[in-house]
């Protein structure tokens, strides 16, 4: 049964049908229309199932405020649930389904929860589920996941095929809301010469103005709408976005907009949807005013509708809910869907009035036309299942246990009063006042949200401050019950918030459990807490519990709206960043020759690191094995560029660097490097690297390659916040040079072989030197230091030459069968020669003194960052554990981070334990697992036997050895 | 999000542009000093509702670090000013003073 009417719709073009389907059923619509007006206009009055009762449901709203028409739309890639029907622009071949039944909309099984309502009442996952424990797993956790969340989750193996984008935009005024008041408040402000923006969350301007064919200043409002629109857009400071709504205010007058782009064009060369992230100096919000429902029984049966709604579609899109629409209402404004369904030919049977008498021009107008008006009256029960049958009356003030009369009719559009839209006014924290005569929240313009400078930096206008154009109405009378003593099986029945099936019952039976709160009593009973954010049912729910509790309505207060306002898509919150752009990725100058080599990569911080480089048919263990031999053997080559180079130079730099490091680094002499250690001024170890003294008042810090950017700026602050009157500069050159490292028994023959100006003898050039010069025509820094144990030239160059010289390594190491080896080799190298590595052997809770570093602390410096922490009672306790080797009795290798388990519990209850491994690996030197960990008193138990975890579930055991395990003497880097 | 203007550079940007270091004008106690003393430098800290005085630099712009009181519960920026101080400026707690009577100063 078509629900079209034959004439008018203001936005529909009658000459561009669009079909689409609904459930695979195909329907058709008109361009123009919303998903909503084609589905009401096709006849479909049901669209959807409650979420916990599966109760049919109905379009109840015509805007972002609707609660119950949600729908999965779009297919495979494109599929999206939870998308509002009355929101949802139509176009030809739309692809929408029904959400929360099975197995069809028509009949579902799940209803039966509706006969089963007094086993549900509030809080009833909490009260039902909480016991037995086993049951959850088993049987309510699965029952739940399948009746729970709306729609169903796109496919995990989908990828979104549209795209996103983010724009940045800042101006002194953004306006949200294209009616009267915001076209008004933008011109204003445009006129005075400000950047605007103006934000339509719909695709047409003129909010209800153009609904109710009011006159604007002296034009009818279609006509004064357009007017402005086009002046607004004619003026080269203003912008002006349709399809945009701005979902939330933040600090500092931070907002973001939200726009859809192309929603309605799908597949089109266009962003789905743009993010604006806007500045702003000001933000008017000109939001309107949301239509309440009424709470009687049966509110929530298909064709109960805002009357605002009705007149909506039926001014918008010539759709009409039924062909007898009563209207039930506490105010004047009502009497407009009346009077609009009246013109257009639609029966009004009758308008409920809850009011004792009913007085304003409006309802006269009503009663001049013909229509009846039935005084204090109430509805007191819907009848009807998928659709209304008829009302139920009865006397307002009663608690409808007589019927005075039942009224045919095929839909009921109720209003209970508006409430102003506050939410951008209220996100940032601005407050609200309560109005008396008009029963609404607005904003306490003495209150308003702070901006930088301590002033109010949003304002509102229209009917989002609670401003009415209703002259010559008469008062309206609050209902938030309907009849105002409504028995409890009346209430039982009357849906607070039809999204989440919350009764005004079941926010009695909360207040009765002491849930006194509204935040608490929103969280007990879900009121509020669906994709809608209870636009609808909040209010109404406050004022029963308010009631509930015996106080009045300000007094409960409202809950806190938050961003956004309506859901916005998780596509337009990535924007660009995803896939390849997801996040920066640094790469050294050596990272194409990598990957052409197939290497097999490892994020380091931002940084991909070749972790090895497999050959055709090698495992990556394999492959790490082969590098490591290569490098013992012969020669290999590491990419070290990513190490942090920080240079640290001035006349005091001597005496910062003493300060920084925990050693003395101001007597290093110039063309010396020295291993050094960084501590926070807790004490625990913070980073490690070389350092290399260029001239008398420079140097060069390696740090780690992950904390290159930290530890720089950790220098910044200390020399801009504590010791600013020292002469010293830091620079991060980290990014300047190329590193390359030449390891190997043959690495002084590889680099000869390319040709240095400076002699490379051990006698000229001997371990822990650096020397500067041309290596194969590069200007280079050589620097002998060496993290394997071999015999190494870590070699910086410009960034620029760095593939070059790269590229000369090879080709002169090619009869020594030079490889390059990645950060594994590097990790499993260093294990062997039992080095710390930040981040391995620490965890920010490690004192270097835990790893056998009391060497690099210096005694003579009267202070260093982290000296004073460093002498704290925990950190000088004999209990504490402490690095050394591990080697387990079968040869195998630990599991990493594996605890040594010990009898008893601590004072946690926790099994106590007496180390953990740090560093494990499986080392082809010695054939066999080796490791590094921290144990109690662990140095002093040299070849105890202990347990610890095993990969498996049990124990394994390992004996406690020193942790250098490969050349101890040093005399194989030292050549 | 914050809106931040450097004292150092003037430049106002979004807070995703700085770095925040937590409470400002603490004094370093070293080596020797009483365990009350570092106690109170590493790890007491104000956190109040209200007047904050706080450390920031501007990571991504300039790289200094300065100085800022901020109202941790209006967002009200009060002035910004040079790391290099040991006490917030006169005529910025002046303005705190007249937007906060009830203020009790720095300490
Ligand atoms: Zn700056």
């Amino acid at each position: 049964m078509s629900h079209r009417l034959g004439t008018g719709g203001r936005l529909i073009d009658r000459a561009r049908p669009m079909d689409f389907t609904f459930n695979g059923k195909s329907m058709r619509g008109y361009a123009g229309d919303s998903l909503g007006a084609a589905l009401l206009g096709a006849g479909q009055v049901l669209v959807g199932r409650s979420f916990k009762y599966h109760r049919p449901r109905g379009i109840v709203a015509s805007g972002a405020e609707e609660p119950n028409a949600l729908v999965g739309l779009g297919e495979g890639q494109r599929f999206e649930p939870n998308q509002r029907v009355t929101t949802t622009e139509l176009f030809s071949g739309l692809k929408a389904v029904s959400q929360n039944h099975w197995p069809s909309l028509e009949f579902d099984v799940g209803a039966v929860n509706a006969k089963l309502w007094r086993f549900f009442p509030a809080g009833f996952y909490y009260k039902t589920f909480i016991s037995p424990r086993p049951l959850w797993k088993h049987v309510y956790e699965p029952i739940i996941r399948r009746s729970a969340g709306l729609g169903k989750a796109p496919d995990a193996e989908t990828r979104d095929a549209d795209r996103y984008e983010q724009l940045y935009a800042y101006c002194d005024v953004i306006v949200a809301g294209g009616g009267v008041a915001g076209l008004k408040a933008a011109r204003q402000a445009a006129d005075e010469g400000k950047r605007v923006i103006l934000t339509e969350q719909n695709p047409h301007f003129g909010g209800r103005a153009v609904v109710d064919g009011i006159e604007v200043e002296g034009q009818a409002a279609e006509d004064w709408v357009k007017a402005q629109v086009a002046a607004l857009q004619a003026m080269p400071n203003v912008t002006v976005l349709d399809r945009t709504m701005v979902s939330g205010v933040y600090d500092h007058g931070y907002v973001l907009a939200y726009q859809r782009v192309a929603d309605h064009t799908p597949g089109a060369e266009k962003p789905r949807h743009r993010l604006w992230r806007v500045r702003a100096g000001q933000v008017i919000s000109a939001t309107g005013a949301i239509e309440r429902p009424l709470s009687f029984a049966g509110n929530d049966i298909p064709g109960v509708m805002l009357a605002s709604a009705i007149r909506d579609f039926v001014v918008n899109y010539a759709v009409s809910p039924g062909k007898k629409v009563a209207i039930v209402t506490n105010n004047d404004d009502a009497y407009r869907t009346a009077l609009a369904l009246h013109a257009v030919g639609v029966t009004v049977p009758a308008v409920i009035d809850a009011r004792k008498e009913v007085t304003g021009d409006l309802p006269a107008k009503a009663r001049a036309a013909g229509i009846r008006v039935i005084e204090d009256c109430a509805v007191r029960y819907v009848e009807g299942g998928k659709s209304v049958t008829g009302v139920q009356l009865c006397r307002f003030n009663s608690d409808g246990g007589a019927v005075i009369e039942t009224l045919a009719c095929d839909a009921l559009g109720m209003s209970g009063g508006w409430s102003p839209v506050v939410h951008l006014w209220s996100h940032c924290g601005g407050k609200l006042t309560w109005d008396e005569g008009r029963a609404l929240f607005r904003p306490d313009a003495n209150r308003p949200p702070l901006g930088h400078d301590g002033q109010g930096f949003v304002t509102c206008v229209g009917a989002s401050n609670g401003e009415f154009d209703d002259e010559g109405e008469a008062a309206m009378l609050p209902v938030w019950l309907m009849p105002a003593q409504a028995s409890y099986e009346l209430r039982a029945k009357a849906w607070l918030d039809p999204q989440n099936d919350v009764k005004v019952s079941d926010v009695q039976l909360a207040a009765k459990e002491g849930y006194a709160s509204v935040e608490h009593t929103k969280r007990y009973t879900t009121l509020g807490m669906a994709t809608d954010q209870g636009k609808l049912s909040n209010i109404n729910g406050l004022a029963i519990l308010s009631d509930a509790l015996g106080q009045p309505i300000p007094q409960t207060g409202t809950t806190t709206f938050r961003p956004p306002y309506t859901p916005i898509s998780i596509g337009a919150i990535g924007g660009e960043a995803r896939g390849g752009i997801f996040q920066p990725l640094r790469k050294t100058p050596i990272y194409d020759w990598h990957m052409a080599q197939g290497a097999y990569w490892e994020p380091v911080g931002h940084w991909r690191r070749p972790y090895c480089y497999p050959k055709t048919g090698e495992t990556h263990g394999d492959a790490v094995k082969r590098e490591i031999n290569q490098v013992r053997k012969s020669v290999g080559l590491l990419d070290a560029s990513t190490l942090g180079k920080i240079i640290v130079k001035g006349p005091d730099a001597g005496r910062f660097m003493d300060m920084l490091y925990t050693n003395m680094m101001s007597n290093l002499k110039v063309g010396k490097c020295r291993y050094g250690l960084m501590c926070n001024e807790n004490g625990f170890l913070s980073d490690d690297g070389v350092v290399a003294r260029l001239s008398e008042d420079t140097f060069l810090c390696h740090t780690t390659s992950g904390g290159a950017d930290r530890i720089h700026g950790w220098m910044e602050d200390w020399l801009q916040c504590e010791w600013w009157d020292w002469k010293v500069h830091v620079v991060n050159l980290t990014e300047q040079y190329a590193q390359i490292a030449v390891v190997g028994p043959n690495a002084r023959k590889v680099i000869e072989k390319v040709g240095a100006d400076f002699d490379l003898s051990a006698e000229s050039f001997p371990f822990m030197d650096w020397k500067e010069g041309k290596i194969g025509g590069i200007e280079a820094r050589a620097f002998r230091i060496s993290f394997s144990g071999e015999l190494s030239y870590e070699i910086a160059v410009p960034a620029s030459k760095g593939q070059a010289f790269w590229d000369k390594l090879m080709a002169a190491g090619a009869e020594f069968g030079v490889m390059p080896y990645g950060t594994e080799a590097l990790h499993v190298m260093r294990a062997e020669k039992g080095f710390i590595m930040i981040g391995d052997e620490t965890d920010g809770t490690v004192i270097p003194q835990d790893l056998g570093l009391n060497w690099a602390i210096s005694k003579k410096k009267e202070d260093f960052l982290g000296k004073r922490g460093m002498e704290r009672e925990a950190m000088v306790s004999p209990d504490r554990w402490q690095l050394v080797g591990l080697e387990t009795l079968d040869g195998s290798v630990l599991p990493d981070g594996a605890l040594a388990p010990l009898p008893g519990k601590n004072d946690n209850g926790q099994q106590e334990t007496q180390g953990r491994v740090t560093s494990t690996y499986f080392s082809p030197t010695l054939g066999k697992g080796i490791a590094m960990g921290i144990v109690h008193n662990g140095p002093k138990r040299m070849g105890e036997v202990i347990q610890f975890q095993s990969a498996a579930g049990g124990t394994v055991a390992a004996r406690i050895v020193d942790p250098c395990f490969y050349d101890k003497a040093g005399e194989k880097q030292n050549v | 999000m914050l809106l931040l203007t450097c004292p150092c550079c003037g430049v106002s940007a979004e807070e995703t542009e700085f770095t925040n270091g937590g409470e400002a004008h603490l004094k370093r106690f070293g080596p020797g000093s009483s365990d009350a003393d570092y106690e109170a430098y590493m790890f007491a800290r104000k956190n109040p509702r209200g007047v904050h005085f706080e450390r920031w630099r501007h990571a991504y712009g300039c790289g200094k670090w300065f100085l800022m009181a901020r109202d941790t519960m209006t967002l009200e920026v009060y002035g910004a000013y040079k790391a290099q101080t040991t006490e917030p400026p006169a005529d910025i707690q002046a303005k705190i003073k007249a937007r906060r009577p009830e203020w009790e100063g720095y300490k």
